[in-house]
């Protein structure tokens, strides 16, 4: 059977090459899993889905199985999310495992990035895949959106209003997209069929094309994996895939399967039926969409409402602004790898991972983003921190104004800090061995506590890490005394280099000489 | 298991009797190498390892059990059962169940085969080579002679005009989708700039759908309008309704700020947009005593007494208002369309 399959598709050579292939362990290296095992447990739920969802906005009174609802007008696919909720055995578990997957997929795929990008697993050669999973993850927040749109309800109606809002104050062309999109004013009759087809289709696929070529230069690049005895930039320490992570990779997507099936089955998500279905006339306070469009939420609630009129033109900058800054934001990830490289010139390949607090600069812009994305979701949410905490609504939105800004700023000066003092501590560690707890009474008296050297091991594994001298301009005239041609880029180039890596920036490693001095003398002082 | 960079000796097998005795040489900080491997109990006592046997097949027949389990709740429970389980309240009883035995019957496949993978697979830590994913020159060389030889096959350097217009063909082929695209809706023209309400046109009550009186509308309450002839079941009513929804209120005459906001009222009764100016939501939360109103979705406060300016929140302009008046049978009327458009604003707005 095998020979019969490798005569047609060369199996042998390719398990060869991939049965025995070595992954190296770490906790974090699982959280890209948990997103890959949400997508296929979402892709699963969303065929069932699809066999009972009509995507249609022809108007029915309904008169089903839910009895609130009786005599209520309402679309075709609001009727069927309720049929598919009341009247499908498993439809409604069906339908939480695919919304709370969803939800799990996008937590899960932040949290990976943020893995990667804080310990510099996206260098060179993983640029690429970076963007793939960048991408990934704006195709998925934008996936979510047009699936919790699909079921007319009057939540994610409202939501599709907000959207089509944004859309008319694009410059220019906002009217004409917002009347392509809907087929006509807003709501018209079709934006359910057309973001049926955008949701389980369109982006879906290219998703999926995006997932296969994720994990085909996961499987080429081989896994990163941090510094440690024996683990090499040339080299990739583990176990090997069969049997070691066939069991636990497998095993793991089963885990994840059920405990979102568990929890699909205890806890409500998205009631529609509580909702009602969608009448531009009509809403309900508390709206909020999904967690991870609740950035983009923020935005728009706590801009101003700048409007410029100017030649019989309006420019909604109120809501084109945090249009703009959605994107932005979003670029940011995108092009980040991009400008480390560029700072620091280096071209090696990276496979040794750098613990966060080893790029004090890289770590704390990453969390000055963080910071300004989580204090725009506080922000999409103020008026339900206002109604549960009894706060002033007016004061949460100009504290995230005002937080949106200063916030970025303090994390950076204070994660670099922080960073540094953990840079300190391995320093004083490698120096001065580690803190043994045993108190010494000297003969005159002195208490000292007794510092026991690391082991070789950890020696080797809190000096492992590189560290870059800022670039230079170099000299303004060359060998001959011709004046050279400083460009601009290189002097931005150097003055960021410098605060990477410049005096500062970073605490210096232990040298062998430090080291064999401190040690050769007497032990501890 | 061949690495240029760990030394033989520094290799597991080398090492296990070796380790803790690598001397501090020229350099402290150098790479000891793979440390040796540490059995688990597994490895040494087969009690334990059985053990492991045993929970492992456990989790794989609980798993079994679950699935039947699951079967018997699709059977067994009518759709539309609700039980009440602490602490989650009355739920659906074959969501509950059924959602319950999956998760228990995937988790028990996962549990055991991690189970397993971690107690009984070898847990020997191996190195792989990496390979630079550079080609070598020598590689980059010959793709390049490769690449130059078909592109001279090809002639396609020595016939620009081939090239020129094969660019040009395939430039110019995409636009025929481009342009199919235009029917995915109508021009905006001036469409965003016209409601239905016209001069003449009765408010009617949106909840009795009765029109309404001024002697309907009384201080302190917030009543919804829509106009004459919109019903419910016409087929373009959510589309209409979407610019037509009426807010209106009956506010003290001396307690209007804007004066052409009272020369708009009807005795003091005033009718604006219900669209929220901001992205189109409809505004609903209304304030008595201040006369302001809340748009629930991004907080836009709006002060009716004042020609609806706007007063907090991302809003960028006030809620348009709609003249009414009062007819022969003494019904509230429109006096004409909005002035302006209603709802987000837009490019051609102005």
């Amino acid at each position: 059977m095998a020979d019969w399959a490798d005569g047609r598709l060369g199996i042998y050579s390719l398990a060869k090459a991939n049965m025995r292939k070595i992954f190296p362990d770490h906790w974090s290296f699982m959280l890209g899993e948990i997103c890959l095992y949400s997508f296929i447990i979402i892709i699963l739920t969303g065929v069932y889905l699809t066999l009972f969802f009509h995507p249609s906005m022809n108007e029915i009174v309904y008169h089903g199985s839910y009895v609130p609802m009786h005599g209520i007008r309402m679309t075709e696919a609001y009727a069927s999310t309720l049929e598919i909720s009341f009247d499908v055995r498993g439809g409604l578990l069906i339908r939480q495992i695919h919304h709370w997957a969803a939800v799990i997929f996008i937590a899960g795929m932040f949290v990976h990035m943020m893995r990667v990008f804080f310990t510099g697993a996206f260098r060179k050669p993983r640029e690429i895949n970076w963007l793939f999973g960048f991408l990934l993850f704006v195709l998925g927040m934008f996936t979510g959106f047009t699936g919790y749109s699909l079921p007319d309800d009057l939540l994610s109606g409202t939501g599709v209003r907000f959207t089509q809002g944004a859309i008319l104050a694009t410059p220019v062309v906002g009217t004409y997209i917002s009347m392509f999109l809907f087929g006509g004013e807003f709501p018209g009759h079709d934006m359910v069929a057309r973001f049926y087809s955008i949701h389980i289709l369109l982006l879906p696929g290219i998703m999926l094309g995006l997932v296969v070529a994720h994990l085909i230069l996961v499987f080429y690049h081989k896994h990163t994996q941090f510094p440690g005895p024996g683990r090499t930039n040339k080299n990739v320490v583990g176990m090997p895939l069969l049997p070691v992570y066939m069991a636990k990779a497998g095993g793991f997507f089963f885990l994840v399967f059920g405990v979102i099936a568990a929890i699909a089955g205890m806890f409500t998500i998205n009631p529609v039926w509580a909702l009602g279905p969608y009448r531009p006339d009509q809403v309900s306070t508390g709206a909020q969409p999904d967690w991870y469009m609740g950035f983009a939420e923020g935005l728009i609630r706590v801009m101003p409402g700048w409007e410029i009129n100017l030649w019989g033109h309006t420019l909604v900058l109120g809501v084109f602004i945090p249009l703009v800054v959605f994107g932005l934001m979003l670029v940011a990830i995108a092009v980040y790898p991009f400008i480390e490289s560029w700072i620091t010139g280096d071209k090696r390949e990276h496979h040794l991972l750098d613990r966060p607090r080893n790029a004090p600069t890289r770590t704390a812009l990453g969390v000055a983003w963080v910071t300004g994305y989580m204090v725009m979701l506080l922000g999409g949410g103020n008026d339900i921190f206002a109604t549960h905490f009894h706060m002033s609504l007016n004061a949460i939105t100009w504290f995230v104004r005002i937080a949106f800004f200063v916030g970025p700023v303090v994390a950076f000066i204070v994660t670099k800090r922080i960073c540094m003092g953990l840079q300190r501590r391995d320093a004083d560690k490698v120096l001065h061995g580690r803190e043994s707890g045993i108190i010494k009474r000297l003969p005159h008296g002195e208490f000292v506590e007794i510092h026991e050297p690391l082991s070789q091991d950890q020696l080797y594994s809190l000096t492992a890490h590189e560290q870059y001298t800022p670039a230079e301009v170099g000299p303004s005239v060359d060998e001959n005394g011709v004046e050279r041609k400083v460009t601009r880029g290189q002097k931005l180039r150097a003055k960021l280099s410098k605060g990477y890596y410049g005096e500062g920036n970073q605490v210096p490693k232990p040298t062998a000489e430090e080291y064999k001095e401190i040690t050769s003398g007497h032990g501890h002082h | 298991m061949s690495s240029q960079e760990i030394p033989e000796k520094n290799l597991p097998s080398e090492q296990d009797t070796a380790h803790g005795a690598v001397a501090v040489a020229e350099d402290p900080f150098a790479d000891p190498g793979l440390p040796p491997h540490k059995p688990r109990i597994q490895d040494i006592d087969e009690r334990a390892a059985k053990r492991s046997e045993r929970t492992v097949a456990l989790l794989f027949t609980l798993s079994m059990l679950a699935t039947i389990g699951f079967i018997a709740s699709f059977v067994a429970f009518p759709v539309d059962k609700l039980v009440y389980v602490w602490p989650l309240g009355h739920v659906s009883a074959t969501n509950l169940s059924l959602g319950l035995t999956l998760g228990i019957a995937l988790f028990c496949i996962g549990a055991g085969a991690v189970h397993w993978a971690r107690t009984l697979m070898s847990d020997h830590e191996v190195a792989d080579d990496r390979h630079a994913i550079e080609a070598t020159p020598e590689v980059k060389a010959k793709v390049m002679a490769d690449f130059a030889d078909g592109a001279r096959e090809s002639v396609i350097g020595r016939r620009p005009l081939i090239r020129n217009t094969m660019f040009g063909a395939l430039a110019m082929v995409p636009l025929s989708g481009v342009v199919l695209l235009r029917e995915l809706g109508p021009l905006p023209e001036k469409k965003l700039f016209h409601t239905s309400w016209d001069k003449g046109k009765q408010l009617i009550n949106m909840n009795t759908n009765e029109p309404l009186r001024p002697e309907d509308v009384v201080v302190g309450s917030l009543t919804f309008a829509k106009p004459e002839g919109l019903e419910e079941d016409d087929h373009e009513f959510n589309n209409k309704i979407a610019k037509d929804a009426l807010m209106i209120v009956r506010i003290q005459p001396e307690d209007i700020k804007d004066k052409h906001e009272l020369e708009w009222s009807h005795e003091g009764i005033v009718a604006f947009s219900k669209i929220c100016t901001h992205v189109g939501c409809p505004i609903s939360l209304y304030e008595q005593q201040t006369h302001h109103v809340l748009c629930p979705c991004h907080q836009s406060t709006f002060d009716l007494s004042d020609g609806a300016r706007v007063i907090f929140g991302p809003a960028g302009h006030a809620l348009p208002q709609l003249r009414i008046g009062v007819n022969n049978e003494g019904f509230l009327e429109a006096l004409g369309d909005f002035p302006e458009p209603v709802g987000p604003a837009f490019w051609e707005r102005g």
